[in-house]
């Protein structure tokens, strides 16, 4: 088997020392170094961790496909005859060329148009023209040698788990479950919005942000801006800081979960005092957009943020929900796509709510534009000063679960994890 | 003279006036293109084609225009940058007394302080406009745009 095996000995390149006890203090270059940044995609991407690359609705009959990708690499993802979920990288195993141009189909093979070599939806080799060479006037004009067996050149074939309709991908093999990825706390989170129900995609959107990919788990992963950044979510109350709350980690503190539940009656208890971005007396002139409808498979939370290492993050806030994918796009950049879904069994009613909350999110959202904007403004001071630290002690120096939101505990447990796995 | 109060150029004229409201930044005029109910969406090509509902931004009323106003001046924490639409002229699909359902492409740019301006957004307007006693009015525009990617965010309506 040609499995072009994705670790390479990183061992010997020289890491830039990482100066201060813990994860609380997080150095600049960590965010710029392209050789930490080389080391996140063999280590983190390539290697011992599960990808999310879409959702069975996406590809719901054989033959259907999806391209997405993986780190910086670009796979496709497709349903086979058999009903199975099989992901292969887009790279011919002839001449190399990414071969899959289309963003969704379906097919019965993989051509590649250079070629024409085709391949099963397995990524099994099939076809190869003139493999046998030209017979012509009683002689044999190429072919391919004696020794070739098609059986050696798959595309390069990608694990996949499938949870509950959501398809996550490793180039490494050896990967553990999916389900002993996540451990059992955020396992629990990740089966109450993907329980079995069928799943109903209801769009797309794409953006660009020129930060690094880490910054954007950062964000989702730190409850202390979403009051005071996002005017829209405290004049609202769909989430702030006195509410009721709990923060989660898995056991090694890569993947979180952020559960908060919303109260009927919020008095003043002084979580809007001093904060500039809070808009006394705001109204709506149209409150549709807010107009929140409680859902019984909620139990509980009102919302609940996962980020799953490395570049998943589920969005259930309120009635609107996405999955946000992160590819990363070099250092200094990454492209982030949402894609928003219901389910099949949603009455019209509640359809149209998710598709009016969904204003808040997304590249213009009310309390999703803002935040690119500030990444793009950290990751600026990150490239000018890389020798600087942010200071993530918000709450403290440790990390753990927490039962409040004014902590920025769960980005230190996400370094300490990063700490370990890059040996920095 | 030149007679911009009806016909085909009084169409132009309304998307002229529109683009140079946005392009000026005043957007507090910006929901006085439109009818009180009215539709304004931005929208990926790849979801419009698709028949996928979801917009990037999806106002069903007059009042929702003002509130994106509202967050654009008040909540929305953003790097300040120009507008500039260059927008072809419109065509005409359909007309009576009452109603144009008419299209144009556009292109927007954008200029943030201190950088060179670059291509923001391309993409095709689907409007259909009323006339009414004040001129014709928007009653509904949707940018379906062709850019795959948006530059990190989208604020100030297209």
């Amino acid at each position: 088997m040609q499995q072009q095996s994705p670790i390479q000995s990183d061992a010997d390149v020289e890491m830039p020392v990482w100066s201060h006890e813990g994860s609380s203090r997080i150095p600049f270059w960590a965010y710029t170094d392209p050789e930490v940044y080389q080391r996140e995609l063999q280590r983190i991407f390539y290697t011992k961790h599960w990808n999310y690359v879409g959702l069975e609705a996406e590809i719901p009959n054989p033959g259907d496909f999806k391209r997405s990708s993986v780190g910086e690499r670009s796979i496709v993802v497709a349903r086979d005859t058999d009903g199975s979920v099989t992901a292969v990288e887009n790279i011919c195993a002839h001449r190399g060329a990414q071969f899959c141009r289309e963003k969704f189909g379906n097919t019965k093979e993989f051509l590649c148009p250079y070629h024409q070599w085709t391949y099963d939806l397995k990524g099994n080799l099939q076809g190869v023209p003139f493999r046998r060479g030209l017979k012509k006037d009683g002689e044999v004009r190429g072919g391919m040698p004696a020794d070739f067996k098609p059986a050696d050149h798959p595309l390069n074939k990608l694990k996949v788990a499938v949870r509950n309709g959501v398809i996550f991908a490793s180039f490494d093999h050896d990967i553990e479950s999916f389900e002993s990825y996540l451990g059992p706390e955020i396992l629990a989170y990740f089966d109450r919005v993907f329980n079995g129900r069928k799943l109903k995609v209801i769009g797309y959107s794409r953006q660009r942000v020129p930060s690094n990919w880490k910054l954007m788990q950062e964000n989702i992963k730190d409850p202390y801006h979403v009051g005071l950044l996002h005017t829209w979510f405290v004049v609202f109350g769909l989430i702030r800081g006195d509410q009721k709350s709990r923060l989660v980690t898995d056991v090694h503190g890569r993947h979180g979960a952020m559960a908060s539940t919303r109260e009927k009656e919020q008095a003043d208890s002084g979580v809007t005092k001093g904060v500039a971005s809070f808009k006394e007396g705001m109204v709506l002139h149209d409150k549709r957009i807010v107009d929140v409808k409680p859902e019984a498979w909620w139990n509980g939370p009102t919302v609940v943020m996962l980020t799953l290492f490395p570049n998943l993050i589920v969005q259930q806030q309120s009635n609107s929900m996405s999955t946000r994918q992160i590819m990363p796009r070099g250092p200094g950049s990454f492209d982030f796509v949402w894609t928003h879904f219901g389910f099949e069994e949603d009455d019209p009613d509640m359809s149209l709510r998710r598709l009016r909350q969904a204003n808040m999110f997304g590249p213009a959202g009310y309390v999703s534009a803002d935040d690119g904007e500030v990444l793009e403004f950290c990751q600026e001071s990150y490239e000018q000063e890389p020798t600087r630290s942010t200071l993530a002690e918000q709450g403290g120096r440790d990390w753990g679960e927490v039962n409040h939101l004014i902590t920025e505990n769960p980005i230190r447990a996400m370094f300490s994890y990063w700490r370990k796995v890059m040996e920095i | 003279m030149i007679d911009v109060s009806s016909g085909y150029m009084a169409l132009q004229n309304l998307y002229s006036e529109y683009s140079a409201c946005l392009d000026q930044g005043d957007f507090e005029k910006w929901p006085d293109f439109f009818l009180e109910e009215c539709e304004y969406r931005i929208q990926p090509r790849e979801n419009y084609d698709r028949k996928l509902p979801l917009s990037i931004i999806w106002l069903e009323s007059k009042g929702m225009l003002k509130d994106r106003v509202y967050g654009i001046r008040e909540t929305l924490y953003h790097d300040p940058y120009y507008q500039r639409h260059i927008v072809a002229a419109p065509r005409v699909l359909a007309a009576d007394d009452n109603e144009i359902r008419s299209e144009a492409n556009y292109l927007v740019l954008r200029t943030k302080q201190d950088e060179f301006s670059e291509v923001f957004n391309v993409g095709r307007y689907i409007d259909v406009v009323r006339k009414t006693d004040e001129g014709l009015k928007f009653k509904s525009r949707l940018c379906i745009f062709d850019s795959e990617l948006v530059p990190n965010s989208i604020i100030y309506p297209l």
